[in-house]
């Protein structure tokens, strides 16, 4: 009785060990994730607008319908980027999300100050490669480091109304995301 | 033989009870970080870079894209106040006022994350859509046939859930307790 009763804690601990693995291991062998659905949807380093989200079709659950969306998906192997977009008349928000989903940055127009949304995309290795003097010259220029060389830019334009769809999706073509030099 | 016998029945136990709880925790979501207020609750961690491993592989099953926190925080209800779960054949009203932010939208999904089909092809409504009353408080009634005024269809599905987002507010990782943040009630007006 001891015995089956010591197998019974020993499988409870592995369980323990398997549940904690599978879920640190899920992220990277994940078939449906954002990045692998909109792999599908989008050319690397190009901004290309994304469907509306309907009852029977969507690129991602749980998509904002009053938003106009369009996505960037990046690769910083050939060099930093140069992101922009104009902002709309109601609200536009860019995020920044890793090759995993993570979001670690997002600003929106307020935020931003302008009329024009501007960024500098690099990695860490690529923001410490800058000259000196550049970074100090570029004071206001924005500068968001990618912690992982691929990943997304979602950037989104608030339709305040039903019938303002397009007005928002206009904003959103002038949206560019290119390699700088 | 009983040896192997013995080591058999522990990994059986380990893989039912490890993936198990791997299942239990990505579809019904864990506690980390959440901010519940009434009804609502919102993991305003999930959309910043502290966001914690089961957040991480949710997202990565379901592919979905956090709301990022420089843009806003989204709160879910899945029930109302007394815990029930929605029910796409009941009527229910969402009414009072929400926090402070720029802007907020409403939407309701079914439980996989996908909008309902309905013959007013409405799936929400955004703070500037909504009608008011006099002093600024509103009533949403969600429920499967029109109602005049805010009318938000479930298409009489049996589970759905509502998403309130806040886009540019001050509501977030250091926001702590109701008062800060408040959120509308949810109750139910009436059941067939």
């Amino acid at each position: 009785m001891i015995r089956w009763a010591l197998w019974l804690l020993g499988g409870l601990l592995l369980g323990g060990i398997v549940h904690l693995a599978t879920v640190l291991l899920l992220p990277r062998t994940a078939t449906q994730d954002a990045y692998t659905r909109l792999a599908a949807l989008s050319p690397v380093n190009k901004v290309v607008p994304l469907q509306a989200p309907t009852p029977d079709d969507a690129p991602m659950p749980f998509m904002d319908p009053a938003f106009a969306v369009a996505v960037c998906r990046y690769d910083l192997a050939e060099g930093p980027m140069k992101f922009s977009v104009p902002v709309s008349q109601a609200y536009t928000s860019v995020s920044f999300y890793t090759r995993n989903g993570v979001a670690y940055y997002a600003i929106n127009d307020r935020a931003a100050g302008r009329r024009i949304i501007e960024l500098d995309l690099m990695t860490r290795e690529q923001r410490r490669e800058l000259p000196d003097d550049e970074d100090v010259t570029a004071a206001d220029r924005l500068i968001v480091e990618s912690p992982s060389a691929t990943g997304l830019i979602l950037v989104r334009a608030l339709s305040p109304e039903r019938g303002l769809i397009r007005m928002a999706s206009q904003a959103l073509a002038a949206a560019q995301c290119r390699v700088a030099q | 033989m009983r040896l192997l016998i013995g080591f058999l029945f522990a990994l059986a136990v380990a893989a039912a009870v490890g993936l198990g709880m791997t299942q239990f925790a990505l579809t019904r979501g864990t506690a980390f970080g959440a901010m519940t207020i009434g009804a609502w609750t919102a993991w305003p961690k999930t959309g910043t870079n502290d966001i914690d491993p089961y957040a991480r592989a949710s997202i990565a099953r379901t592919g979905e894209l956090p709301i990022g926190s420089g843009d806003g925080v989204a709160f879910f209800a899945t029930g109302d106040e007394t815990g029930r779960l929605f029910d796409g054949r009941c009527v229910l009203v969402v009414s009072g006022t929400t926090p402070a932010a720029r802007f907020w939208t409403v939407t309701l999904y079914d439980i996989d994350g996908r909008l309902v089909p309905n013959p007013a092809n409405r799936y929400g409504f955004t703070s500037q859509e909504i009608v008011r009353r006099a002093d600024g408080s509103f009533e949403i009634v969600v429920g499967p046939r029109a109602r005049p005024g805010n009318w938000l269809p479930t298409g009489g599905i049996d589970r759905y859930v509502l998403v309130l987002r806040l886009y540019d507010t001050p509501i977030g990782v250091a926001t702590r307790s109701a008062r800060e943040a408040p959120m509308p009630a949810v109750r139910e007006r009436s059941c067939p």
